[in-house]
């Protein structure tokens, strides 16, 4: 019960973390299904039919549900410590946006119980997925469920907006903002912009498919390719959104790891802003093989390959963070020192693609496939293992066993790069994407098995990360302040985990790396910047579930709205938007709760203070 | 421009070295490492041209990775503090300034490489016109010029310029061919698509559906036959033969009836199935099942024959009844697979 009322952002992070990981393994054994079934040529371990089930569902998945949360996971438990302040800025909304984001998610799984998962690819292009070749109640579940988790991470992305502009700790310029803040700044300023282009999309999709409009479908003057633009003119920068966080997780653990500050700070938030602005200029080079033509072509291939050079400049930097510093190998700093060279490798075959003409040959082939599993898994997926490792004691107060780390660490890395790395050579030599099997003899059948053997290692790297968190958890809590012991920003000056209020003083901020300088000027934490006083905290409440739960049913309610039942009592209640009318009732009632009952929230007066202040 | 063929020439001997790593991957009909033609060979340079420029990135990002990680561990007992350095404002300009140029250097021949292949040779003299039409999950080609429609597989002469338009019937597909061009997407009208390849090799290669549409978007292949311009001259004279229909009238009306209601043969039947005049020649049956001569191929026949037993076992989710639905008995069938079989095209 707790836990569902909670409104507090480090038991929010904590709820993200679980959300992710549950959609996370979902996504991870559908991947390692679709790698089952290509081991071998002419395989028929699954259908046709829910090959592309599966992939459509792992790529939806692990875009939507599986890394976003985490991403969210991370942000929430760490922001709002390395700024200094005691919660977001709406921790309602904050427990809100979880919420339906969960929802969205559940709902969108129910596809696998409820007849049928989307099939027409994560993309969803049309006329594919309209209902005149997607017959299943599939689609409607993307639409709708990615509709409802994309309220949820735009609620988020507004609240991470509003929290760093205006909770930073007295004397946090932005210029002496934490790496992972800046990023975290900036991806939620590309969600603010970016999802509500990926909204409109999806409703236009589903009044073609549940209302009969015709905004794609040909026959009625539709047009497909419309569909392509509106999707990755939210799909390109989605991937910066996914992958900057991750930049500014690596560019915190290499400077604690290195004792050292990181290398040309102000050239990292110049080239996380350009690189930000670029993702959004460059969407249609998914599309170099629709025929926009050669303009558009040549504009958009150098455009693509200017992101190279900001990206290059975060590289050399860590480079040389490192350099003359004193590194330790410790699991969460593996795992960034793996990011960078695969990253790197991501990073080329993605300029690569780049070239409009090459891409003709790359495009929808195994090329591509590898090349955005080399971003996205090798990259941040890495970056995210990398944070939770570091983080996790500041999180649950106990340390990750190191060992175990290290194992899952070798474990994901090796079978990482078994599995991708051959994939740019089936791709090249003619094998598509996407496909639920192929033809012997063609060159494809041993890199096939290679790729499939280095999944089924990943997994076990995966394996081991979870036994480490379910050992770790049956562990008494209680680790330093600062476990690493070489911590440089506010979150390590405060007991691990942190108390419900986070900072009993807020700090005062002197400059870059704000504990560090504490350090090195010989104090023994931070100066507060106000005196002792009762610290307000916001009541915990119910309404934000209950408030999911209703855009869930009304959800629910719309996708069936047309559906022909054989029990008359269904037909009733979904066919005469019944079940919508209930759901939104439920939600529109608890906003008038809200706004009606004045919750003025409480106070932990001093003398609590200084009790619970004594660490546990 | 002096100093971007210095760096190119610089690149060369380890272009060189790449090509001749790259060119022993996949098979010449089918791998875009081992081009059979002007657009694919333009592709593969560029190719090539990126691969080096980016090997030569990884080559310093891993020494620089691989120096410090060893020379920059923490020993034991060390406890002094690193000086912090705040960062190298020179240091930093050069990291901007050569991935600028590299880029430059990739991105002069892209532009120029982008218009060209951009051109629309259609209705250019000497070209040979073909339209694609895509569907779940087959490929029709017609030739406008000649006025010859045929199916899964496309015959085109060799140092001629093939000039294709390309629709899709249905959902989105995408035509590739990887030893001779790279990829362009099937639209619905409206977007339609043109472009153009050649080849001087005479051969069989292997084309590919590339966009997702459907359960059988993995077997929806195809295959390229360049003959020479005397053959397929007489390929086409032999396709406006009229039709031969089985000698056995009983068998010739069941063909008729049951299949010609979609397909067509000769100047008989319909357009909404694959066109299957002189089948017997091609070098598979539904694009997958590879005939005697292809590499695993069974003779046609026997190909003939599985598919009509049970077309959806073969390529699921295909618009095909299956005969037996159509109330074919198996002597029918193995009939009509017959016929088909010796349904042969001389050229
Ligand atoms: C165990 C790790 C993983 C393995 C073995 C794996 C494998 C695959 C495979 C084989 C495909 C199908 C390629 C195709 O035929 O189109 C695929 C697609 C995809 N994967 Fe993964 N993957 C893994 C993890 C991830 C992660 C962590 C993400 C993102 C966070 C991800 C994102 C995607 C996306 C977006 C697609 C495209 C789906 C589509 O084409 O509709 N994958 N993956
Ligand atoms: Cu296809």
């Amino acid at each position: 019960m707790d836990w569902l009322t909670t409104v507090d952002h480090k038991k929010i992070a904590i709820l993200y973390l679980l959300a992710g990981g549950l959609f996370f393994g979902i996504g991870g054994i559908e991947a390692v299904l679709i790698r089952l079934q290509l081991i071998k040529p002419m395989n028929d371990f699954v259908s046709a039919q829910t090959f592309n089930e599966l992939i459509t569902m792992h790529g939806t998945t692990m875009i939507f549900l599986g890394v976003m949360p985490v991403i969210f996971a991370l942000m929430n438990a760490v922001i709002p410590l390395q700024i200094g302040a005691r919660d977001v800025a709406f921790p309602f909304l904050n427990s809100l946006g979880f919420w339906t984001f969960l929802f969205g998610g559940i709902l969108l799984n129910l596809s696998w119980i409820m007849g049928g998962a989307p099939d027409a690819g994560w993309t969803a292009y049309t006329p594919l997925s309209t209902t005149t070749y997607s017959t299943t109640h599939g689609v409607d579940f993307y639409t709708v469920g990615l509709q409802i988790a994309g309220l949820g991470t735009l609620i988020g992305g507004i609240n991470f907006l509003a929290t760093i502009i205006t909770m930073r700790a007295p004397g946090m310029s932005f210029m002496r903002m934490p790496m992972f803040t800046w990023t975290s700044f900036i991806t939620s300023a590309m969600i603010l912009f970016a999802f509500p282009a990926i909204t409109v999309g999806l409703v236009l999709l589903s009044f073609d498919r549940i209302l009969g409009a015709n905004f794609f479908e040909v026959a009625n003057g539709g047009n497909p390719v419309l569909w392509q633009h509106i999707f990755w003119i939210f799909g390109h920068p989605e991937v910066y959104i996914l992958i900057l966080p991750a930049f500014g997780v690596i560019s915190e653990v290499i400077p604690t790891f290195a004792r050292k500050r990181l290398f040309g700070y102000s050239s990292m938030v110049f080239a996380t802003i350009l690189i930000a602005f670029l993702g959004f200029m460059v969407w249609a080079h998914h599309m170099f093989t629709t025929g926009l033509g050669p303009v558009a072509n040549a504009l958009f291939s150098i455009a693509t390959m200017l992101i190279a050079v900001p990206t290059g400049i975060k590289i050399f930097n860590w480079l040389f963070t490192m350099w003359g510093g004193q590194i330790r190998f410790t699991s969460p700093n593996l795992f960034a020192i793996g990011f960078i060279p695969t990253f790197v490798m991501g990073g080329v075959t993605g300029v690569m693609l780049a070239s409009a003409p090459a891409d003709f040959q790359f495009h929808d082939t195994y090329f591509v496939v590898a090349h955005f599993h080399y971003v996205i898994v090798g990259g941040l997926v890495s970056g995210l293992l990398s944070g939770l490792h570091y983080w996790w004691p500041k999180m649950f107060g106990r340390m990750l066993n190191e060992s175990l780390g290290k194992l899952s660490f070798w474990f994901f890395i090796i079978g990482f790069h078994l599995t991708f790395f051959v994939q740019h050579f089936l791709g090249l030599m003619g094998m598509q994407r996407r496909v639920f099997t192929y033809l012997p003899n063609q060159g494809f059948d041993t890199l096939n098995m290679v790729s499939t053997i280095g999944a089924i290692l990943m997994g076990i790297g995966i394996l081991f990360f979870l036994i480490n968190a379910i050992v770790t958890a049956t562990k008494p809590k209680g680790v330093a302040d600062d476990p690493w012991e070489d911590g440089r920003t506010l979150e390590w000056a405060i007991p691990s985990p942190p108390p419900e209020y986070n900072f009993k003083q807020i700090p005062l901020v002197r400059g870059i790396d704000a504990l560090w300088k504490e350090k090195m000027a010989g104090n023994k934490g931070m100066t507060p910047a106000e005196p002792l006083g009762p610290i307000h905290m916001p009541s915990p409440t119910i309404l934000p579930f209950v408030m999911s739960v209703g855009i869930f049913i009304a959800g629910l309610g719309f996708m069936f709205s047309k559906e022909q039942f054989s029990n008359s009592f269904m037909s009733l209640i979904f066919n005469n938007w019944i079940v919508v009318i209930i759901g939104l009732l439920i939600t529109f009632g608890s906003m008038l709760l809200r706004s009606l009952y004045d919750d003025h929230g409480w106070h932990i007066e001093v003398d609590e203070l200084d009790e619970e202040g004594v660490k546990a | 421009m002096m100093k971007r063929w210095q760096a190119v020439k610089r690149l060369l001997p380890l272009l060189a070295v790449f090509s001749l790593l790259l060119a022993g991957c996949g098979r010449e009909d089918l791998s875009a490492l081992r081009p059979q033609g002007p657009v694919a060979e333009g592709q593969y340079d560029l190719m090539k041209l990126s691969i080096t420029i980016m090997i030569v990135v990884l080559i310093i990002v891993f020494a620089i990775a691989v120096y410090v990680l060893i020379k920059f561990r923490r020993k034991k007992g060390q406890t002094d503090v690193p000086e912090q350095v705040e960062g190298n404002f020179k240091l930093e300009i050069l990291w901007t300034v050569i991935p600028l140029i590299l880029v430059f250097i990739l991105a002069v021949p892209t532009v120029q490489k982008i218009f060209a292949f951009g051109d629309d040779h259609y209705n250019e003299k000497g070209s040979v016109q073909v339209k694609v039409t895509s569907h779940q999950y087959w490929w029709e080609f017609e030739y406008p010029q000649y006025g010859v429609k045929t199916a899964q597989e496309l015959m085109m002469p060799t140092g001629k310029n093939i000039a294709f338009e390309l629709k899709t019937a249905d959902v989105l597909h995408s035509f590739w061919v990887p030893s001779l061009s790279g990829k362009m997407d099937t639209n619905p009208d409206g977007t339609i698509n043109r472009f153009s390849f050649s080849t001087d090799k005479e051969g069989v290669y292997r084309g590919k559906c590339a966009e997702l549409c459907g359960p059988s978007h993995g077997l929806m292949e195809f295959k390229v036959k360049a003959v020479s311009p005397d053959a397929f001259d007489k390929w086409v004279t032999a396709m406006k033969a009229p039709a031969v229909l089985p000698k056995d009238q009983a068998l010739a009306e069941t063909f008729k009836k049951s299949c010609l209601s979609c397909h067509a043969v000769g100047d008989q039947g319909g357009p909404v199935a694959p066109n299957l005049t002189g089948i017997g020649s091609r070098e598979s049956v539904a694009g997958i099942l590879l005939n005697e001569g292809q590499d695993g191929g069974k003779p046609v026949k026997e190909n003939l024959k599985t598919w009509l037993e049970d077309p959806q076992a073969v390529k699921p989710g295909n618009k095909m009844p299956a005969p037996k639905d159509l109330g074919l008995t198996d002597e029918q069938i193995d009939g009509i697979a017959d016929y088909l079989a010796n349904y042969k095209l001389n050229y």
